[in-house]
């Protein structure tokens, strides 16, 4: 191998690296002290001559606790997870049917359907928010959290596709082969050898997607009205600041919890995350 | 993984058990999924309903809606172009088109480099690696709109904790404008959503990176080749087909973008800020005006096509090279 000095190292390696790693985390070490510092140090003004601005002498709850009791913020956590649970299942049913359909069954038009599949990617959600909130109203889904569960497997879907037909490629046909062989059907082929193997890349669209419909504004911004149908971040935009002022506290720690639970899941399936990064596009 | 298997075979084994009744007479039902085509379409309607019904429809109605006079309330009727020539001469749909246009040249262009950059750093053996590696994705996962709030709050014009550091290090003597200037809120814009969208960049092309053999570079290195000319001859050629995909994956998001600078500024101060889908909220859904609305976000489309129509065509060139 190259053989570096230790200067070059420092220079070349381990300052820039501190540099990456200081500047990706501060925001959320900003928001963590943020939602934990009273108010009387957090409205005090910077060039007061008592400020300690990167952390705090008497840390509380309050902004937290308020945030729980006061706000219908525990609501917009259970309602984001139960959307973001059932999109992420109707896109993985899809997505393995047609991954499965266009990686291994032969028929007329497969590549012009795998095709307009995957240009969907071309047409961002903020493109169609608008026609869609139109017939949204028009299936009387407006308001419940179905406008969103039907909307968001349209950017999720044809991801989850892309992925798990990538997969199903690298499973060998022999293995379906011999089932057949043996008697089975097709689909019990596909159902009972295809799929186990696939597990992996089942979990990795699952988390992506997952995180994906986490995420998500636009749509649940225009679909959904009430203050406890929302989601973490609408809820968090829309009713967190109260006309013009901005309760940074809460709000910080509603930023905080709001991204507790996605950075949970992540944490513990952090390689099928970044398989599904990766694997999305590699295609 | 294994139990299903052993069901398989079990099942198959019961098939075998009666020959008769299943494998010379199958039902009308598994004959039926026995035919490649019909079991295609089986297996295929969920997702063509679901999509057609939520992306192709709407797109289809949305174009109609752009050429028609229609609000909120209001069925319109047929106008022709007229949104679209509204939308061209309007001053602030010009500035959000522009602006949409610099925020994603810029975004895409640093997101690529600090990207690249972060690569190579992950690339190297060090210890707590995989920490670090996983906590550097924390940006990309975290909702944009909650970690948007974070940086508002930095960027606070009374609170700012960055002025507060450069006023303390000396640096500055009075606050910087950050979101109260139109060219300053734009730069923060950038800057968070590069922030926002590094990981995604780094962690795709580490995985490049990663299939390239060491012994390309140890014989670079042999020939007398440094560092940066191993990168520029060796590296990068090779990781040219994942940073394009990369790249215009990013484009499209980025310039499709809405929820940053909805969080970050509203499109303020004085309309300076606006991105195209801000612009089609403001106009579509705030207003009311559901026609121009949906104009100004169809000028969206073409400039996402010609991306990814020169990436079809840069990636057919490379496949014929």
């Amino acid at each position: 191998m190259v053989i570096e000095r230790r200067w070059k190292k420092w220079v070349f390696f381990y300052i820039p690296l501190t540099v990456f790693v200081v500047g990706t985390l501060f925001p959320f070490y900003w928001m963590f002290v943020t939602a934990i510092r009273p108010d009387a140090e957090l409205y005090r003004s910077w060039r007061a001559a008592q400020n300690a601005p990167f952390w705090t002498l008497d840390p509380t709850l309050a902004h937290v606790k308020d945030l729980l009791a006061k706000t219908t913020f525990p609501r917009w956590l259970w309602n984001t997870f139960f959307i973001a649970v059932v999109s992420t299942l109707i896109s993985l049913f899809c997505g393995l049917l047609a991954g499965y359909a266009l990686a291994r069954l032969r028929f007329p038009m497969a590549g012009m359907l795998g095709t307009s599949i995957f240009v969907t990617y071309l047409v961002p959600p903020t493109l169609l928010f608008i026609p869609l909130a139109d017939i949204i109203r028009n299936f009387q889904l407006g308001n419940t959290p179905w406008a969103l569960i039907l909307t968001y497997p349209t950017f999720l879907i044809p991801f989850c596709t892309w992925l798990l037909m990538g997969y199903f490629k690298t499973i060998p046909r022999e293995l379906e082969e011999c089932a057949r062989i043996d008697g089975a059907t097709r689909f019990g082929a596909m159902i009972r050898i295809i799929f186990p193997i696939a597990v992996p890349g089942i979990l990795s669209a699952g988390i992506f997607a997952f995180t994906l419909s986490w995420n998500e504004f636009i749509y649940a911004l225009v679909f959904l009205s009430s203050p406890e149908k929302k989601t973490v971040p609408v809820g968090v935009v829309s009713e967190l600041i109260r006309g013009d002022i901005y309760f940074w506290g809460q709000l910080m720690a509603g930023a905080l919890l709001g991204s507790i639970p996605v950075a949970l899941v992540y944490s513990f399936f952090v390689e099928y995350y970044v398989t599904g990064l990766t694997g999305s596009v590699k295609g | 993984m294994k139990a299903p298997i052993a069901g398989g075979a079990g099942s198959a084994a019961d098939v075998v058990a009666l020959p008769r009744s299943r494998a010379s007479l199958p039902s009308g039902f598994t004959r039926f999924l026995e035919s490649e085509r019909l079991l295609a379409v089986l297996l295929l309607a969920p997702t063509v309903v679901l999509l057609g019904a939520f992306i192709a429809y709407p797109f289809v109605m949305g174009v109609w809606l752009s050429l028609s006079n229609t609000s909120v309330g209001n069925v319109g009727e047929f106008v022709g172009l007229k949104n679209f020539v509204k939308a061209w001469n309007d001053s602030i749909f010009r500035t959000a088109f522009w602006n949409t246009s610099v925020y994603t040249f810029w975004a895409t262009i640093f997101k690529l480099a600090l990207g690249m950059w972060l690569a190579l750093l992950l690339n190297r053996h060090f210890r707590g690696k995989r920490l670090v590696r996983a906590s550097m994705l924390l940006p990309f996962i975290v909702p944009t709109v909650l970690s948007t709030f974070a940086w508002r709050w930095m960027f606070d014009p009374t609170f700012s904790v960055l002025n507060w550091t450069l006023y303390k290090a000396g640096f500055i003597v009075t606050k910087l404008p950050f979101l109260s200037d139109g060219t300053w809120a734009m730069s923060c814009a950038i800057l968070i959503n590069t922030w926002r969208g590094m990981p995604f960049f780094a962690i795709t092309l580490l995985a490049g990176l990663q299939t390239i053999s060491p012994d390309l570079h140890e014989a670079a290195s042999l020939d007398g080749a440094n560092a940066w000319r191993r990168f520029w001859h060796v590296t990068w050629p090779l990781l040219k087909p994942v940073t394009l995909v990369v790249v215009v994956f990013s484009i499209i998001q980025t310039f499709s973008d809405f929820q940053l600078i909805y969080v970050l500024t509203g499109g303020g101060p004085a309309n300076s800020t606006h991105l195209l889908a801000t612009y089609a909220y403001q106009i579509g859904v705030a207003t009311g005006l559901l026609g121009e609305g949906a104009a100004i976000s169809l000028f969206m489309l073409p400039v996402l096509f010609i991306v990814v129509w020169l990436q079809l065509r840069y990636l057919r060139r490379l496949e014929g090279a």
